[in-house]
């Protein structure tokens, strides 16, 4: 789930308090750690309500042992953390959020060594959930190597105010997406 | 299950077989670095990395048994998170729900120490050419 490293995240804020939440700032701490830095994730790009990410060609990623491509597990990985930023480029704000649930249609498999680029944007933004729609692509655009689509909630916008509700949201501590 | 093999990126996260149930391996993932999301919990991906990885275990085991060579192919993975994933090992089975010529539907439930509260669930669509 999304709600990453917290305290550093916001220690760092601190150094900019009135600050946007930055996609290209963010990213430097994000991948220093854990899942996505062992991924080694990269920023490329981001808008209004979009972000991109690089997951970069590793040997150690491949899916299959004879074959030079990237498996697939990174790519939800690398998609998973696009759709947390893009949700929070959204917003302005860097506040807890929980992927409930991602799919991941593969088109076809990136080219033989070749990074991949996740870009996502968050479509639209409801009192509770936010949803988001991507595209993995391996340097066309218009060649993607796989959709996405996937909803999230914003725990930091339930009334109990920031208190991780029981039932539902309590899948937000889970462990997914981001960082 | 001696016959089954790991792809590089499993391996590399630290996914490793732990049992085999009635033929279905069950695969296992300790809590570390390179799992780890926000702090003391699992990234949402990693979950997703061993999920789908013992869904491809769950395919190839019954492959094998069945005497049917194929490379598999992804055609989708959607994945329900349930639960948040803490600091100790995981674990993941894989069952064919359906199994064709050509395409495979897989369910795989992820958990940690209590296996009736699965963490993640995840359905598959595996294309077999």
């Amino acid at each position: 789930m999304i709600v990453m490293r917290c305290e550093r995240f916001q220690e760092f804020s601190m150094n900019s308090p009135l600050a946007r939440f930055d996609p290209s700032e963010a990213s430097k701490f994000f991948f220093q750690h854990g899942h996505t830095g062992w991924l080694g994730l990269k920023y490329s790009a981001h808008a209004d309500n979009w972000v991109e990410l690089e997951l970069p060609w590793r040997d150690d990623l491949m899916g299959e042992a004879d074959r030079a491509v990237l498996a697939s597990g990174p790519i939800i990985s690398l998609m998973d953390m696009a759709s947390g930023m893009s949700i929070w480029q959204t917003k302005g704000t860097f506040t807890p959020i929980a992927t409930l649930d991602l799919r991941v249609d593969y088109q076809r498999p990136a080219r033989e060594r070749s990074a991949v680029w996740g870009r996502v944007e968050c479509y639209r933004i409801t009192r509770s959930a936010a949803f988001v729609r991507g595209i993995a692509h391996d340097g066309d655009r218009d060649d993607p190597v796989a959709h996405i689509a996937g909803v999230f909630m914003t725990i930091g916008n339930d009334p109990r105010e920031g208190k991780v509700p029981e039932g539902s949201a309590q899948a937000s501590e889970a462990g997914t997406g981001d960082e | 299950m001696s016959k089954l093999e790991l792809p590089p990126y499993a391996r590399a996260l630290g996914i490793k077989a732990h049992d085999v149930e009635d033929g279905v391996p069950v695969l296992t993932v300790e809590f570390g670095p390179s799992v780890e999301g926000r702090p003391a919990h699992y990234h949402g991906g990693a979950t997703a990395g061993l999920l789908e990885n013992a869904g491809y275990a769950a395919l190839r085991a019954r492959l094998i048994e069945e005497g049917r060579e194929a490379q598999l192919k992804p055609v989708n993975i959607t994945v329900q998170y349930l639960s948040a994933g803490k600091p100790q090992p995981s674990f993941a089975k894989g069952r064919i729900t359906r199994l064709g010529r050509r395409n495979a539907n897989i369910t795989v439930e992820a958990w940690q120490d209590n296996r009736d509260r699965p963490i993640a669930t995840a359905i598959m669509n595996i294309l077999m050419a």
